[in-house]
């Protein structure tokens, strides 16, 4: 069992074995942290001309990563946090973006920048934002989403091996998630959304820690006798949704979830083409959940309310349905039992899986 | 210890031609602009040929050059194929980039002439990333970023100075200060400090030379060079030169009243090509025939080249979308 934390470690470190020419760069690279642990020991792999440590200049650091990259070299960059990664928007969307598509194809920047979402413990406004739609909008990078440790390595590996800037973006809660993980090199094609929960009757489409709180809605919603498929979408540019489709066009009902803002969002995103592909076979509206109109503060006394969970989709699942009152508030009295009064801002244990 | 085996003279007419040649380019495009077939912003170089030749001449085929919006001069002086650059501005399939960059997106890889940006101070972190590879490597390619006076208050350009200058990386911060970001002078944008004091506080090694005179520039950037490829670090080199026509476009702009007649006079006087035209003159190295024939063979070649990238297609509008993402 290995959870999604270590399972990017092993990622990176495969890939690192594999191709002298990654390279890891990073503000604290060689501290004794190592990025959550995510870059542990990778100097026992990794000759030390490889591992980069970097001042604290992220647009630099970027910018850096890129030239090298479009020199030849396979750069690993991480920021402790998605919002260091608004310093380095220019050289991502300016240079990164778009070296390949200005140069007709002469230069490739084959990047990874690896950023993590925080949550929990007082994180507050400017330590727990979830800003993948910003980077979603630039034609020519790659947003992934990884949840699940088996996905996290494979896509991972792939990030490193693809020819194009892959922003990684990582839940700091989905690091925790345990599962099973094949050993060495492999890769996860990145080509969209997986089916992590089967079901007939709606479809959920969440992004990383989100899929595991839709997982723990559709389980509670077999109790109702609702069957619920859900989707990790995994990877958020290219946006693939055929899958979605396939299965929208069986439910007749849509339900996204994920960790960022609901307005302009990904479920706005998602819901808008699977309207207008699936528009026909709808049975109902469909239905967005994510981050409401505000920044997320840092007291546990603001912060109930502000994290959508598996009551709140049972809920918005249940009247989409149509099902009784009295039937999905049993369902939502269930789940919160199972949480036992834990405290708001740490993680309910039920995510560590296994999965 | 440096190694300055490099640092020889090059043949003053060689660098006479080499910056007549962008002087004619840069006057062909301005004479030809309001034909509107140009379609895309021009940033001219005229007055700054001294800097894009005498440090172009420093450097070997597999150096690096990265530049910005004012990118003609640095591509040429670089061996960027003129053909390629006019039908780039013309929007052609035929262009460097195939149109997709127009004037300010300057490149020929194959020359060494890697990327040119047009955001300020872009491409500095580029050019550091590029003598990180290198390094890393074991290669001994120099980089160099042409940069202009307003990059160095750019945060990034601190970034990546601080970085390179850790590292002891081959790179070369070329900055060109021609006193103006767009109409506003470096008096009311910097305190009156030396612009390498900027650099020496990223402990890089600093050096300035008149910008005007391609002798001292070469000379400068050879020992930068020198430097860079004995693994001795970075340099900031400064050079003082003067943007004769209007930031963007093809015209005089100093009716405008943002810099005085008297300022554009006094650095007209210092045209770099009339410099070294009056050392070779008084050296006996120029004869007024020769100077003319050059003349002669630079515009005929200027005018084919132009007639080259106007009668080449433009790309197809199918096009537009290929090559957003590399394939493996």
């Amino acid at each position: 069992m290995t959870n999604t934390a270590d399972a990017i470690r092993d990622g990176l470190t495969e890939a690192a074995k594999k191709d002298p020419a990654v390279i890891f760069l990073a503000e604290g690279v060689t501290d004794p942290t190592a990025v959550f642990g995510t870059i542990k020991d990778l100097p026992k792999h990794v000759a030390p001309e490889r591992i980069i440590e970097m001042p604290v200049a992220e647009n630099g650091l970027c910018g850096v990563a890129i030239g090298a990259a479009m020199m030849g070299k396979r750069p690993v960059i991480s920021f402790h946090r998605v919002e260091f990664a608004l310093l380095a928007m220019e050289q991502m969307v300016n240079n990164a973006a778009k070296a390949h598509y200005i140069s007709r194809g002469r230069h490739r920047v084959p990047l990874v920048l690896r950023l993590v979402v925080g949550r929990g413990w007082g994180q507050g406004p400017e330590h727990s934002q979830s800003l993948e739609t910003m980077f979603a909008l630039v034609p020519g990078l790659k947003v992934l989403m990884p949840t699940y440790p088996r996905d996290a390595k494979g896509m991972i590996i792939s990030a490193v091996e693809d020819d194009n800037p892959v922003i990684v973006i990582e839940h700091r809660w989905v690091h925790y998630v345990q599962g099973q993980v094949p050993a060495g090199y492999y890769t996860e094609p990145l080509d969209g959304p997986r089916e992590v929960h089967k079901g007939k009757d709606l479809t959920i489409v969440a992004t990383s820690y989100m899929t595991l709180e839709a997982v723990r809605a559709a389980e509670q919603l077999e109790t109702v006798g609702v069957s619920a498929a859900v989707f990790d979408l995994r990877v958020v540019r290219p946006l693939l949704l055929d899958r979605i489709f396939d299965s929208v066009a069986k439910t007749g009902r849509l339900l996204t979830i994920d960790t960022g803002y609901r307005k302009f969002g990904i479920g706005a995103e998602i819901v808008s083409e699977v309207v207008g592909n699936c528009f026909a076979k709808l049975k109902a509206a469909p239905v967005r959940i994510g981050l409401p109109d505000h920044p997320t503060p840092s007291s546990r006394g603001l912060v109930p309310g502000i994290y959508p969970d598996a009551a709140r989709i049972v809920r918005e699942a249940g009247a989409q349905l149509g099902l009784a009152h009295d039937k999905i508030e049993g369902a939502v009295r269930e789940l919160e039992a199972k949480r036992k009064g834990l405290p708001v801002d740490v993680p309910d244990p039920f995510f560590k899986g296994p999965f | 210890m440096t190694d300055l085996s490099e640092t020889r003279a090059v043949a003053p007419l060689k660098l006479l031609r080499e910056m007549l040649y962008i002087r004619l380019v840069e006057e062909s495009i301005a004479a030809r602009y309001g034909e509107q077939e140009m379609r895309c912003p021009v940033h001219l170089s005229v007055g700054q040929e001294a800097t894009a030749v005498g440090v172009c001449q420093a450097l070997r085929v597999t150096d690096r050059v990265f530049s910005t919006h004012r990118c003609h001069a640095h591509y040429l002086a670089k061996g960027g194929d003129l053909k390629a650059m006019l039908a780039e501005i013309y929007g052609k399939s035929a262009g460097c980039i195939g149109g997709r960059g127009g004037s300010m997106h300057l490149a020929d890889p194959a020359k060494g002439m890697i990327a040119s940006v047009p955001i300020v101070a872009s491409s500095i972190p580029l050019a550091v990333g590029s003598a990180l590879q290198a390094k890393i490597d074991g290669q001994d390619h120099v980089t160099v970023a042409f940069i202009g006076d307003a990059s160095i208050e750019e945060g990034v350009f601190h970034e990546s100075a601080n970085f390179a200058s850790l590292r002891k990386l081959p790179v070369i911060f070329v900055c060109e200060n021609n006193l103006y970001s767009v109409y506003t002078n470096i008096r009311e944008r910097q305190p009156g400090r030396p612009l390498t004091n900027v650099a020496v506080a990223h402990d890089l090694h600093a050096a300035s030379a008149d910008g005007n005179d391609v002798e001292a520039v070469l000379r400068s950037t050879q020992e930068a060079v020198a430097r860079a490829r004995s693994g001795e670090g970075p340099t900031f080199l400064q050079f003082d030169t003067y943007r004769w026509r209007e930031h963007c476009g093809p015209n005089f702009d100093n009716q405008l009243g943002y810099r005085t007649v008297d300022e554009y006079e006094e650095w007209h006087a210092k045209d770099p090509i009339e410099l070294t035209r009056r050392k070779l003159r008084a050296l006996k190295m120029l004869a007024e025939s020769d100077e003319s024939r050059m003349t002669q063979e630079i515009e005929s070649e200027i005018d084919a080249a132009f007639a080259y990238a106007k009668a080449a297609a433009l790309p197809e509008p199918s096009q537009a979308s290929q090559f957003v993402y590399a394939g493996r």
